[in-house]
């Protein structure tokens, strides 16, 4: 086995053999479990970033295996795989000390790491799929690995929500499959690496792939929740406030984005695409989504609700940025999204869940004066806000001008409407959560809260937002330096634009 | 020195041996099945090993050679259900030995488990000495009295809980199993009289669309598909399966099912598939959609978690018939393994969810589907293993249903044939409904859950179903050998007529 | 032409046998059922092995006849046993519930 090979394993067992083990422990063993979590989470950031310099000098990363005639499983680790495995690992990690301090002094802790670990492995799964066999492979499993923790509270509203999330996410996952079987007969077997078809398949067959191209976007459409997929979102909420973040910044709906990037860029080509005349569309379903989300973002009292929402919303802007595929700085925007949006809507999720833990708020109009009691926490609350209606310097400014300058190049005046809409509604429902907040006044005490001594909370829930809402701003100024997301995403463009 | 080719008899003789002993000798009868089903699985893994050497084998009992002897053979399909039968063996006597412990501790029912555990282990080494022997007979006399044996065996354990339930639903199964082995014996008497000869190789040469053929394969299927419990004719495998003692039901609806659809397979494919022609096929399928659709909707409607699993392997069987249509316009030959990659996949992954569903039942004392809640406190693997099992049902990737179902979708789209790939998605989506009707209780432990103290041998009773569970769950990946397997052993005569 | 008596003969008794085994209710009259058609179909074979070309008469089907005899045997045996069981155990529960009933009068 060369270097590279044993790398890829190396990256997926990191979390998988701590996942297996965690299951094993006693619910006692505490320590130890925690330890083996994080012990996993850096070492697998580590490994993560060796792979990202590997990449940045040439190196290529490929691992087969064959199942049987025609489907094989095949980890290729390109630079858009190492965007979405370097976000999802620091992340993890970063999530990881948040839900140790989460979940402290709560059952069943081992079920709930054990499935916390395996969730990571199948992301970076999906960011490693070399072919669509192998995606959708990891793309199921990230069904079963989530829903345990969805259901985690095991409370008749959580197994509801779990019913949901199957629902949604099992049927996109068969019209998925339908999808890929029914490509696979007519393409035959195509990696990632080889992208588009035969210019006499698309004389032939236009219409199938057209369907086919609906298919597959409803199939990862649902995890992308975009609407009307979206249903299952929402109601994920009431997972405990780690997985949510988990869902919404990292694994689910990313794993959406993700599979709507590969299906346009790698499955079908740019070139294809554009000839089959298939982007327009895209861009229709994406703009709905977002004006739909903020606007049901707007209506919902709930926090997590109107985040929950506003993922919806804030998704699709990867979508959109991907249906002007054929003007580099739109597509730019769009890819650089998936990180940012990652980065700034964990931010909002772990303030929410603080302020759910520490205080027992989960509605906004509790939120009076809560600015006062958790100070940094609300301070990274809105920065994270600020990134998501996109104001300088964070990195939202950096996505949406790019998205806008793609629009500018492409005339297409539709997606700046689009985007100043969605600006619009973005502080709207973001900037009265923030008034209230720093400015409201107390009503009465807080629903059920708790003391954590020196810190306004516990240190492990607290760290965590600091250092993503740092990021949103710092990643935001250097946007330009070498080793920014937007340099990276510049590179893994290179190679779709050439 | 023992020649190589007499290792196909030792998955035979080894069981029918133990049959007696243990009946025999009643203190070592566990020793003795246990040893059995352990060289039996070895001589599997030797056969295999020598199939891979030196391909097909076989073996005349006695020294005399077909037409006038009896002939053990071995080749792809065969090996494939011997090792699944060896494996399983292993893990259903390993859970049986836990199973039986763990009742005759229970001080309430005094004598009765000890009895059930004396005759237990003599008709279960016959059943597996009767599948054994339907896998490797090359002749259609003899394959008919493995079937009978099969039967008669599964029946008495069918009745062995001793309640009056129980021996209903046994009665029934038995003459059930009556009537499909006399329907089978009379296609076999069809065919002596049209070709004067039993063995399968050289009816396979002779074969031809006669009307006599075609007489015999009709009452040969309806007999066979009567046994397999395909719908509309799987009346009598719910009462029995869900009736049963546990270890019971793991053994009926994971091997012995299977033992008549793999001759049912083997007629239709090995043998007559150019007599044949395709409205036949689609008759199967037509058959196989309406198993999958009806025994889905059941499940999803019943209380009881062992009556839920029943019927799901009604819906599972039905795949197994989708297939003959696409195997027979798929043009490709792996939609052919699918089958029995499936059958086996299904298999484990049946025989773990029965297993799991026994030792949720002693710890629980009852399996009513709505109050299961909570067990994993104490009982994590077996909520695991239940889980694993599940995801092979549902056919998601990586398991052996995945496999299966992903070579079946192939052959109908390719073949433009939409029906067939809608129903098996449809199957699928039934299989993640009633799957996870059961998960969902299974997985969470709500705050008032009772505690039970988990039994000190519950060891015995979890890791067996949780190893054969990560083997279905895992089968997908190691798919290439059970299917290099199946590419050897097919013979070429069938490969042309499918591929063609 | 007494061969294809014997033959025709053997699947009347069989199709009788099947019908008997499907539509009778009663689990005895159903084994007897499943013995009927066993027999029919051991005629039907015994009628093969006449043959018309050669004098002599073909061993096989004997063989097959004889195998089958002790396999319906046995199955025959098994069935009875447990249609006894079932007897008694319908027996007991109507016992216990005429007990009952008795208890019930006594006590009112």
């Amino acid at each position: 086995m060369s270097w590279e090979n044993a790398l890829i394993v190396a990256i997926l067992m990191s979390s998988f053999l701590p996942g297996i083990i965690i299951f094993m422990l006693p619910e006692k063993s505490t320590g130890l479990r925690t330890s083996l979590n994080l012990f996993g989470a850096l070492l697998k950031m580590t490994l993560v970033v060796i792979m990202d310099l590997a990449i940045y000098y040439g190196r290529v990363f490929h691992m087969r295996l064959e199942l049987m005639e025609g489907v094989e499983l095949f980890l290729n680790a390109d630079p858009l795989s190492a965007m979405f495995a370097t976000l999802s690992s620091v992340l993890w990690l970063l999530t990881t000390i948040y839900a140790v301090g989460y979940l402290e002094g709560s059952p069943n802790r081992s079920h709930f790491f054990g499935y916390f670990s395996l969730c990571v492995t199948v992301t970076i799964g999906i960011a490693m799929a070399g072919n669509l066999i192998t995606f959708l492979l990891f793309y199921e499993m990230l069904t079963l690995a989530t829903y345990p923790l969805i259901i985690h509270r095991g409370t008749d509203e959580a197994l509801a929500a779990g019913r949901s999330y199957l629902f949604y996410a099992f049927g996109g996952g068969g019209v998925f499959l339908f999808a890929v079987i029914w490509l696979h007969t007519l393409a035959g077997p195509a990696d990632f690496t080889s992208a588009g078809f035969t210019p006499q398949l698309i004389d032939n067959d236009a219409p199938v792939l057209r369907f086919i191209f609906l298919l597959m976007i409803a199939g990862v459409g649902v995890k992308a929740a975009l609407v009307p997929l979206h249903g299952w979102l929402p109601r994920a909420m009431v997972a405990p406030a780690p997985v949510s973040a988990l869902l919404h910044a990292v694994a689910v709906v990313k794993a959406g984005a993700f599979g709507i990037t590969r299906i346009v860029l790698d499955v079908y080509g740019i070139k294809n695409i554009i000839q089959l005349g298939l982007l327009p569309w895209l861009m229709t379903l994406s703009s709905i989504t977002i004006i739909w989300g903020s606007l049901r973002a707007l209506q919902q009292d709930g926090l997590k609700q109107r985040l929950a929402y506003s993922t919806v919303s804030q998704i699709s802007y990867i979508a959109l940025g991907i249906s002007l595929a054929d003007h580099r700085l739109a597509l730019i925007g769009g890819l650089v999204h998936l990180v940012h949006q990652g980065l700034m809507k964990i931010t909002l999720f772990f303030c929410a869940g603080n302020l759910a833990e520490t205080l027992g708020i989960h509605k906004i109009s509790e939120m009076a004066g809560v600015g006062r009691r958790l100070p940094l926490t609300m301070a990274a609350f809105t920065i994270g806000a600020m990134g998501m209606i996109g104001i300088p310097p964070t990195i939202g400014f950096v996505s949406k001008w790019y998205l806008c300058l793609g629009g500018i190049t492409a005339h297409n005046w539709w997606v700046i409407v689009v985007l100043v809409i969605s600006s619009l509604l973005n502080g709207a429902y973001f900037l009265p959560i923030i008034i209230t907040a720093w400015f409201g006044k107390q009503q009465g005490s807080w629903p059920r809260e708790k003391n954590f001594g020196r810190f306004e909370t516990h240190w492990m829930l607290l760290a965590p937002p600091l250092v993503t809402a740092l990021a949103v701003i710092v990643a935001g100024i250097i946007a330009n330096a070498q080793f920014s997301p937007l340099a990276w995403v510049e590179f893994v463009v290179q190679e779709y634009t050439r | 020195m023992v020649s190589a080719e007499s290792w196909i008899a030792v998955p035979v003789v080894v069981p029918l041996a133990a049959a007696l002993l243990s009946f025999l000798v009643r203190r070592g009868s566990l020793f003795i099945s246990l040893a059995a089903a352990i060289i039996n699985v070895l001589a599997a893994a030797i056969l295999v090993n020598q199939f891979f050497v030196s391909g097909p084998a076989q073996y005349a009992v006695g020294g005399w050679d077909p037409p006038l002897g009896i002939s053990l053979r071995t080749d792809g399909p065969a090996l494939i259900m011997l090792v699944l039968t060896g494996l399983t063996g292993v893990a259903i006597s390993l859970y049986a030995w836990g199973y039986f412990s763990f009742r005759i501790d229970q001080p309430a029912r005094a004598g009765r488990p000890e009895k059930q555990e004396r005759f237990f282990w003599p008709l279960w080494m016959l059943q597996l000495t009767g599948l054994n022997g339907l896998f490797l007979s090359g002749d259609i006399f003899n394959i008919y009295v493995t079937l009978e044996l099969i039967g008669v065996s599964a029946a008495g354990l069918a009745a062995l809980s001793g309640k009056s339930a129980s021996i209903t639903a046994a009665l029934r199964y038995l003459l059930v199993s009556l009537l499909g082995s006399m329907s089978y014996l009379l296609g076999v008497v069809f065919l002596y009289k049209t070709y004067g000869v039993l063995d399968l190789g050289l009816l396979q040469k002779m074969a031809g669309p006669t009307p006599g053929v075609i007489a015999a394969l009709a009452v040969m299927s309806v007999g066979l598909l009567l046994k397999t419990a395909i719908f509309p004719m799987h009346f009598w495998l719910p009462p029995a399966h869900a009736n049963a003692l546990a270890p019971v039901s793991a053994i009926l609806s994971g091997l012995v099912v299977k033992g008549s659809f793999f001759l049912l397979f083997r007629l239709w494919f090995d043998i007559f598939s150019p007599a044949l022609p395709h409205t036949a096929f689609s008759l199967m399928g037509a058959l196989g959609a309406g198993a999958i659709l009806w025994g889905g909707i059941q499940a999803l409607r019943q209380q009881r978690l062992k009556l839920l699993i029943a019927y799901s392997t009604i819906s599972q069987l039905g795949y197994l018939l989708i297939a003959f249509p696409l195997a027979f316009t798929g043009g490709n030959s792996q939609t052919w393994s699918a089958v029995l990659f499936m059958a086996s996949g299904h298999a484990c992954a049946k025989i773990a969810m029965f297993m799991s569903a026994g030792t949720i039942m002693l710890h629980l004392g009852h399996d009513r589907i709505r109050e299961l809640a909570g067990i994993r406190a104490y009982l994590p693997v077996t909520a695991f293993a239940y889980a694993a099992a599940g995801v092979n049902l549902m056919g998601l990737p990586p398991s052996g249903g995945f496999i299966g179902k992903w070579m079946m979708l192939i052959a109908s789209l390719s073949t433009h044939q939409w029906l067939w790939a809608l129903v098996l998605l449809a199957g699928s989506f039934l299989a993640v409904a009633y799957v996870f009707r059961v998960v969902e209780q299974l997985f969470v432990i709500p705050p008032d859950a009772p505690f039970i103290e988990r039994h000190p041998r519950a060891g015995l009773l979890e890791w067996p179903a949780l190893i054969l569970a990560l083997i279905s769950l895992l089968m997908g990946l190691i798919a290439p050998y059970p299917l290099r397997l199946l590419d050897t052993g097919m013979a070429p005569q069938v490969v042309q007529v499918i591929g063609g | 032409m007494t061969n294809m008596l014997y033959s025709f003969t053997g699947l009347i008794l069989f199709v009788f046998g099947l019908f008997a085994l499907i539509s009778c209710p009663h689990p005895l009259r159903k084994i007897l059922g499943g013995n009927v058609m066993s027999t029919g179909i051991f005629l039907f074979l015994v009628a093969t092995s006449y043959r018309t070309d050669t004098a002599s008469i073909d061993p096989v089907p004997q063989a097959m006849v004889l195998t089958g005899i002790v396999v319906s045997v046995s199955i025959t045996a098994v069935a009875l046993v447990l249609a006894t069981r079932l007897q008694q155990s319908a027996n007991r529960a109507m016992n216990r519930r005429e007990k009952k009933n008795e208890g019930g009068a006594a006590e009112g």
